[in-house]
Formats: structure tokens, sequence, C-alpha cells
């Protein structure tokens, strides 16, 4: 079992390395890669400080209440996980698109959603929205709205009471959501895919760019990006170690 | 990787700053979007263009690539991919975008050579020694022979494909329509995997190692060789095959709108130009000039090619062929 999940790993660094660290350095000086790499960053940028901000939104609303609706509203935030990557794409295309609902309209006034980057953030943010909210629900249903409302009852505001109650209680759980939410913003493949246009140097981001490569039989370059990408996927699994450490911890003090 | 605020708002400041430049440089970008396996032609042509540009106007021309099987990069341009130019696999995906009105329905006599500036044919690359003993349509037939071809239905290539094994099924002596339907029916029989387009079903054979043979563009069985090594593969030349002529065209509701005809009809004119044509007989595509023709004779061996027109041209053929519910609905079944 870990030799299936270190042998890939090992594969991509020994592909990239094998014809030596300068092939690679080569490969990450390539115009493409450097606008790749920058436009993964800002997809990510975008993406995550918003799926922050809407998730937590989400969670406090189900964690904290009861209302009608909620157990759809609950359902509807996993719907992305349920759904194929590659639909949550063309959705974006259909509504979209030149053909698409909003596309003529669109056109008109020259704004450029599918194809460009707003369609790879509207197609990451879908993908990627449940990490955050899931990662807290649980734990704001736990906590309970007690410290909250003897926060109001002293007489703090709305934000105050957001600020320097609810946040340090979440903080750990929040921030394991965004890490989740930022790994698979970075990594995506099938969604962006099909929104993409596949235009290099423009549209193209890294996961979409390692394919790019492998296909122009640019083997060291694809396995390069690649290797970046891993990286990231190792950076993110020792933070979610540590994370998951705090989050127990704090769990458990709690309780 | 958390982001500070700094790159944060770094990485939004850079945002705003592409929207706010891109409309200024958007009259000196060009978009070819093209199918899969011109990415090394495009790559030397397009260098070779935005010198000459420079040199005859001064102007820098920045060309942007996409590649993708021609049937879902004709879907991608309908659906609103900014392409100025299309340079696609086969005409019929063309008419697609012409029927839709995103250019003229004459484009195909707008230049010369029914808008293909360089024409291809179908061929079969085997294994070193090609140990399933594979010369000719018939023996892709052979018990155990498996043979990779990417999707009619998204691939350029894979419908030139289909064209060529139905122009050898046809010249059979005693061929009928169904005796045709039947060795193709039969032929898929042999298809383990479709990829969706041809660069995929190169990757598939000669890297991933699938399949016995690899029925491919002419000009993708010579660079999967120069790739992988001549000493890996064979190509073996059919005794009939087709004419496959990739056509090229200008956008005209994109040009029309991004101001860019000037240039755009300037780019397709090049591949025309001897250098142009030059530059494809190097990456293996067979010109139209007599010139430079003669000078790759040995390269480009001639060759029993039905031609499109065989089949009543793309307007019969696409529906006839390939629609829902055509001949290759009827004849493949995924899985079986």
């Amino acid at each position: 079992m870990t030799l299936l999940l270190v042998l890939p790993l090992a594969v991509i660094f020994t592909q990239a390395l094998s014809k030596g660290w300068g092939a690679v350095q080569d490969a990450l000086a390539e115009p493409d890669a450097g606008s790749a790499i920058g436009l993964t960053l800002m997809v990510a940028a975008v993406t995550v400080p918003l799926n922050a901000v809407c998730g937590t939104a989400a969670a406090w609303c189900i964690g904290r209440f009861r209302f009608p609706g909620r157990t759809l509203l609950t359902t509807l935030i996993e719907l992305p996980f349920s759904v194929s990557p590659v639909i949550s794409g063309l959705v974006w295309v259909l509504l979209f698109g030149a053909n698409g609902w909003f596309g003529p309209w669109l056109d008109r006034h020259g704004v450029r959603v599918v194809f460009a980057f707003p369609g790879l953030v509207l197609a990451t943010v879908f993908v990627t929205f449940p990490f955050v909210a899931r990662s807290l629900i649980p734990l704001m249903q736990e906590q309970g709205a007690s410290e909250e409302e003897a926060a109001i009852t002293l007489g703090a505001g709305g934000w105050q009471t957001f600020r320097r109650v609810t946040l340090p209680n979440i903080r750990w759980a929040l921030l394991y959501g965004v890490l989740l939410c930022n790994a698979r913003a970075m990594g995506e493949f099938g969604a962006v895919s099909v929104v993409s246009g596949h235009i290099r140097g423009q549209t193209l981001t890294m996961p979409l760019y390692v394919e790019a490569l492998f296909n122009d039989y640019e083997w060291v370059g694809a396995f390069t990006v690649a290797a970046l990408l891993s990286m990231l996927a190792l950076v993110t699994l020792a933070l979610r170690l540590l994370l998951e450490r705090r989050v127990g911890a704090g769990r458990r003090m709690h309780a | 990787m958390p982001h500070s605020a700094l790159t944060r708002r770094g990485a939004i400041g850079a945002l705003l700053g592409t929207l706010a430049v891109t409309p200024a440089v958007a009259a000196t970008t060009l978009l070819n979007v093209s199918y899969d396996p011109t990415r090394e032609l495009y790559r030397d042509i397009n260098r070779a263009f935005i010198a000459a540009w420079k040199a005859k106007t001064g102007d820098v021309v920045t060309i942007n690539q996409s590649h993708g099987g021609s049937g879902a990069q004709a879907r991608a341009v309908l659906d609103g991919l900014q392409a100025d130019v299309v340079t696609l696999a086969l005409a019929a995906d063309i008419d697609a975008l012409a029927q839709r009105g995103l250019l003229a329905a004459d484009w195909q006599s707008r230049l010369p050579d029914n808008a293909a500036p360089f024409t291809s044919t179908i061929v079969f690359l085997v294994r070193k020694g090609n140990p399933k003993q594979i010369h000719d349509w018939p023996d892709l037939l052979k018990p155990g022979v498996q043979v990779i071809t990417p999707n009619p239905k998204t691939s350029g290539g894979a419908r030139w494909n289909v064209l060529g094994a139905l122009a050898w099924a046809r010249r059979q002596p005693g061929a009928t329509d169904a005796s045709a339907e039947d060795y193709l029916r039969a032929l898929f029989h042999q298809v383990p995997v479709l990829d969706t387009g041809a660069r995929g079903a190169t990757t598939s054979f000669a890297q991933r190692g699938l399949g016995d043979v690899l029925l491919a563009w002419e000009n993708e069985a010579f660079l999967a060789r120069k790739e992988f090594g001549d000493a890996d593969f064979e190509i073996v030349l059919p005794s009939v095959s087709i004419l496959a002529e990739p056509p090229v065209a200008v956008v005209d509701s994109v040009v029309d709108k991004r101001d860019t005809r000037t240039v755009a009809e300037a780019y397709l004119h090049f591949l025309y130009t001897p250098e142009g044509q030059e530059i494809g007989a190097r990456n293996f595509y067979r010109p139209r000039d007599p010139a430079v023709a003669a000078r790759y004779a040995e390269t480009f061996p001639q060759l029993t090619l039905a031609t499109i027109q065989d089949f009543g041209g793309w307007a019969k053929a696409q529906p006839a062929y390939f629609a829902d519910g055509g001949l290759f609905d009827r004849i493949f079944m995924p899985g079986k």
C-alpha cells in the first residue's frame, strides 16, 4: 500500500531529474511555465478567500440555527463532491458560453467568462466550495451558540462577537478547510479543462500545462511541473497532519 | 499554503493589471485554434511569421496556440473561444462554424487548394520488425491485432482513418456499402481504447505501449519516429489511403470584432509561401508548392489516394458517417 503511494511520487521526481538540474531549470524558465504557475496562484488567490468567507457563513448558518431548508442547504454544499468535475466545468460553458443562457448578453457587453480567467475561477470555486464548510459544520454544531450568546448578553456587537469568540473557536478547523480548498484549487483538472480553451500562456493552469507538455513529448517539462504540484501536495500533507492535531486537541479541550 | 495578505494583494493587483492592459495589446495578438498534431508545425510557423510580419510592417504580433481534438476544438470555438484563425483537421469542423454564422459560407474558396495549404494521408505505424505482419487494411482484422485510433466523434484524424478504411473496403471486388460497413465494424472490434485526439492516441501507442498498430496521420507517424526513435517503429503504407486536406480559415466574426483581419489573413497566406511550405514539409506535412514538393519527393512516396469527393464531400460524409445515428454509431458499441 505504501509502495502504491510512494512509487508514483518517486517516478515523478526521477523523471523530472532524468536529464539533470539544467533541464529542470530550463523547463521552469519557459514563459509558458511561468504563466501557468502565475495563473494557478491567481486562481487560488481569488478562490480560496472567497470560499473561506462563504464557507464560514454557510457553516455558521447550518451549525448555529434551525431553519426550514437546513438539510437541503447541507446537501447543496456537498453537491460539488458528488458531481463529476467535467460536469462542474460544463455547466459554466452552458451558462456563459456563446450559445449559453447569458452568453449572447455577455458577448454584447464584451465580457469574457468561459475560456478566460473568470471561467477558471468559477469552475474552481464550484469544485472547491465544500471544503471549508464541511470542516467547520461538525465543529460549530458541537460547540453550540452558548459562548456567542454570552458575548452578546455582555454587550458585544455582532462583528466583535465573531472576531473575539467565533473565529478563535474555529480557527484551526478553518485553516484546515482553507488548506484542503487551496490544494484542490491548484490541482483541479477536469472542471478547468472544460472551461479553459487550452490557450498556451493564457488559460493553462499547472495541471493543464502538464497535460499539454506531455502531449508535446516534453517529458522533462511535464514531470518538472508535475513535481512542483507534488511538492504542493506534500506540503499540504505536512500542514494537514499538524492541523489535525490542533483541531483534535481543540475539540478535546472543548469537550 | 495560506496566502499572506501581501501576496494576495499582489495577485489581485496583477489581475487588475492584466484586465487593464488587455485591450491595448489585443490588436496585435492572434489566437490560432488548431487540432492535435500541429503543435510542432505551428511553433515553427509562428516563429517565422512573427519575424516576416515584423520585417514587413514593423509591427510585433503575438500568436497564441490552442490544441486539441479537431471536433472538440470546433465545439469550443462555437461556445465562444475567441479564435482569430482556425486550422482544423477537416472541412466539416469549419463548416459547422460557418453554419452558425461565425464565418462566411464560402470560406473554403477564399484560399487556394480548398483552403488546405498542406495535405497528409493516413498510414500505419507498427512496432519494430512489424511482428504482426501488418501490410494492408485486411491485416488489421487478424486475430489478436489491436488497433489504436482516436475517437472519430472528437478527432479529425480519426475521421480520416475511417474514410481511409472505407476507401479500401469500397475498392474490393464485389464491394457494397454493406460490405464496407462490415469491414469497419470488424476493424473497430480490434480497437481497445479511443483517445479524444490524435496526439493522445500516439502517446497511447508509442509511450504507453498499447496496441500493435496505430492508424495515424502521416505527419504524426513521422514525428513519432523522430521523437521515440526510428529504431522502435516502422511506417507501413497501405495499398489505398485517403487524401487528407486539413483546412484553415479566418473566423470573420472574431477578426471583425477584434480588428485583426489584416494580420490574420496575412498569417494564413504565409502558409502558402515557399517559406511556409518548406516549414510544413520539414514537419512532415505534404506541401502543395510543386518546387518544395519536388525537394521532399523522397520523404513523401506516391500512394493511391481516395479523396473526400469520392464520399460526396464533407457536407455528405459528415452526417452520413459521423453525426449522431450515422455509420459510426451503428458499427461501434463501446465495451464490446
